[in-house]
């Protein structure tokens, strides 16, 4: 009824190939732009803040810059979160080499870092395919993670071999470290991811996404009608990478504050495919719906024993929600291989014909 | 010069002074490395049945001997636990291909891929759930394992070798040799050669999908239950044996994902290889603890030179 594409011509290509090529998807946008920036942070308490807003918003820019890499270049990486590490430690230098960094800047310079890093970790991938590249990208989670621990100069020497995130301030606002509010450090956070998504939806939709679809379509086709694979496969690394690093970067010094080496370990790496596999491989907004999703269950799983008064304790809590993760993500394999994303691609569907079936 | 010197000199020098360690030090590479073995070999089993990466395998290792352990816990006596430890890994095997395999039959490999990963979190939820997440002892003694140690003195050295480490070499070379007999000679394991070859010519021929699947995860139990005991015996039993299975996956890139040849030579390899470096290198030089990431980094160097592994079947691709 409200979802209707009729009477909307598209007389030009260049309305054909418009961001929004219908109305109502703009509008929707609107109204989830206006919750996030005005309605959310109004109503949400500090919980909401801490358990939700922050690590969805976390967690579906470092599995956007995940699926950039996997979903539309096609390189399976299962080191994600060595990549995330290489953010936060790049950023935790440079604010303590430069106190005077703005901390917004510093977070998208350290994007830079993890950026080189990915490439270097990159170039086996121009040899190296499918499951063999999976297993490959395994050595710079385990590599970089043992570095995060040996090479103390990462971490200045500090008698616990983590990061604390000092107080840094921008204009006169704290915006990170243990004093500053949730309030300012969920607009940041929703500022970057916010520019982030806008960035990846246009690269994906330009000649250079076109690119890493024909690559990851079929690598020697693409070569064959003139595509440089070389160069498209790393930039592919570089963008993803980036992307995740400035997902490390904010994922410890807009929500952890402080962060040991095991942080980034492989079940984050996990997390965050899932994530990009349940919400849609090769879509920018099944980023946000698998984050929804994996971000949220446990959290609705922790408080649903509590509500019902079910005498279970917590470790047998946690435990079940390691299963009932599990579980789902089969689950939602089998029901929607090409994941939420796709779900939604079929509402859609049925909506602008509804009420008819064809 | 001193950094080349301890580089490229002194590990040797040190290895050639003290012979009796440096045999101590391939004896234990040896016992991990067979380990490593016997857990890609379980991975190599079912890739090439069903072309499905099976990151579960490290974790069936670990529930396996939970299991085990449980039932001996109960009061089972110890050969019983092993029976029904088997039928606990035959209804896994039996519920994994109904429930997740089936209905997802000739979807992209990243996808199964991805449902073994599911499978491995459903498992490690339901292992700790049940059995608790606290380390176990392996029952070693009650299954007639034997846990003296033989002591050499080989170049006036000494040499100690646990009976236990020996057991498990001895019984991991008897599983391998046996795996190899059945596939190579009985029927049902040509249909499993078969099937690895060719799905569509295996099912015209009428070979069953599904019984081949369930009979490839059972035998990956199997095998996962004997890794269980060889390791839990050394380590004892909690999930923290997980890190062992992503050591097989070096192991496979090494030797190659169809190869059953390349599983064992790879396995042996890279468990000599790491605790060489780490004893030699790693620990006077890079701060220890390189074990975590030296296998990865070994095979990344090798499949820039042979992308499908040592032993693995030439990658062909046509357009």
């Amino acid at each position: 009824m409200l979802y209707r594409t009729s009477g909307q011509f598209k007389t030009s290509y260049v309305a054909d190939m418009a961001l929004f090529p219908v109305r109502q998807d703009a509008v929707l946008l609107a109204i989830i732009l206006a919750f996030a920036w005005v309605i959310l942070p109004l109503t949400a308490s500090e919980f909401a803040f801490q358990t939700l807003l922050i690590p969805i918003l976390i967690y579906s820019l470092a599995a956007m810059g995940l699926n950039i890499l996997t979903g539309y270049a096609g390189q399976l990486s299962l080191g994600t979160a060595a990549f995330m590490g290489v953010g936060a430690y790049a950023c935790y230098k440079l604010v303590t080499i430069m106190p005077w960094m703005n901390p917004v800047v510093a977070i998208l310079l350290s994007g830079v870092f993890s950026a080189g890093v990915g490439v270097m970790f990159g170039i086996p991938s121009l040899r190296i395919k499918g499951f063999y590249l999976a297993i490959a990208t395994l050595a710079a989670q385990f590599f970089l993670v043992w570095l995060f621990e040996k090479w103390g100069w990462l971490y200045n020497y500090n008698a616990s071999g983590a990061i604390q995130v000092p107080n840094l301030e921008m204009f006169g606002v704290t915006v990170a470290g243990p004093t500053a509010s949730s309030h300012v450090q969920y607009y940041v956070v929703l500022a970057i991811v916010s520019l982030m998504t806008m960035l990846c939806i246009n690269l994906t939709r330009g000649t250079l996404g076109r690119t890493w679809k024909a690559t990851r379509d079929m690598d020697i086709a693409a070569e064959l009608i003139g595509i440089n694979l070389m160069k498209s496969k790393l930039t592919a690394f570089a963008i993803s990478s980036y992307i995740v690093g400035v997902a490390g970067a904010l994922f410890v010094f807009m929500w952890r504050g402080a962060a040991e080496p095991n942080l980034f370990d492989i079940p984050l790496s996990f997390r965050i495919l899932f994530i990009a596999i349940i919400g849609g491989l090769g879509s920018v907004l099944g980023n946000y719906l698998g984050a929804i999703l994996i971000v949220g269950l446990p959290v609705i799983l922790n408080t649903l024993p509590e509500t019902f008064g079910l005498p279970i304790s917590s470790a047998t809590v946690e435990h079940l929600n390691v299963m009932i993760v599990g579980a789902l993500i089969v689950f939602f394999l089998i029901i929607e291989p090409h994941g939420l994303a796709r779900l939604w691609a079929l509402i859609r569907e049925k909506l602008v014909i509804w009420p008819f079936p064809h | 010069m001193d950094f080349l010197n301890s580089i490229l000199v002194k590990p040797f020098a040190d290895m050639f002074e003290a012979p009796d360690f440096l045999m101590q030090v391939l004896w234990e590479g040896l016992v991990s490395g067979i380990l490593y073995a016997l857990i890609a070999l379980g991975f190599v089993l079912i890739f090439r049945s069903s072309r499905i990466f099976n990151f579960a395998q490290g974790i069936m290792v670990v529930f396996a001997a939970l299991t085990l352990v449980g039932f001996h816990q109960m009061g089972v006596p110890a050969w019983i636990s092993v029976v029904l430890s088997l039928g606990v890994m035959f209804v896994l095997a039996v519920s994994i291909e109904r429930i997740v395999l089936r209905p997802l039959v000739g979807q992209p490999d990243i996808i199964l891929f991805m449902a073994t990963i599911g499978i491995t979190l459903f498992l490690i939820g339901f292992g700790e759930l049940i059995f608790g997440g606290e380390n176990k002892m392996m029952i070693t003694e009650e299954l007639g394992i034997p846990t003296g140690e033989f002591i050499f003195e080989p170049f006036g050295g000494f040499l100690l070798l646990e009976q236990k480490d020996v057991t498990a070499v001895a019984v991991a070379a008897i599983l391998v040799v046996a795996l190899l007999m059945f596939l190579n000679k009985t029927r049902m394991g040509r249909a499993i050669r078969a099937l690895g070859d060719d799905h569509q010519a295996a099912l015209s021929v009428g070979i069953s999908l599904q019984t081949i699947w369930v009979l490839v995860w059972f035998i990956a139990g199997i095998i996962a239950l004997v890794t269980g005991i060889a390791w839990g015996a050394r380590a004892g039993v909690s999930f923290a044996l997980e890190v062992i299975a992503y050591k097989a996956l070096p192991v496979l890139m090494l030797g190659g994902l169809e190869s059953i040849t390349g599983a064992i030579i790879g396995g042996l390899m890279i468990g000599l290889l790491e605790k060489l470096f780490e004893i030699y290198w790693g620990q006077p030089l890079l701060g220890g603890n390189t074990e975590t990431w030296f296998a990865f980094v070994l095979a990344l160097f090798v499949l820039l030179f042979r992308p499908q592994g040592l032993f693995g079947e030439r990658i062909i691709e046509r357009v």
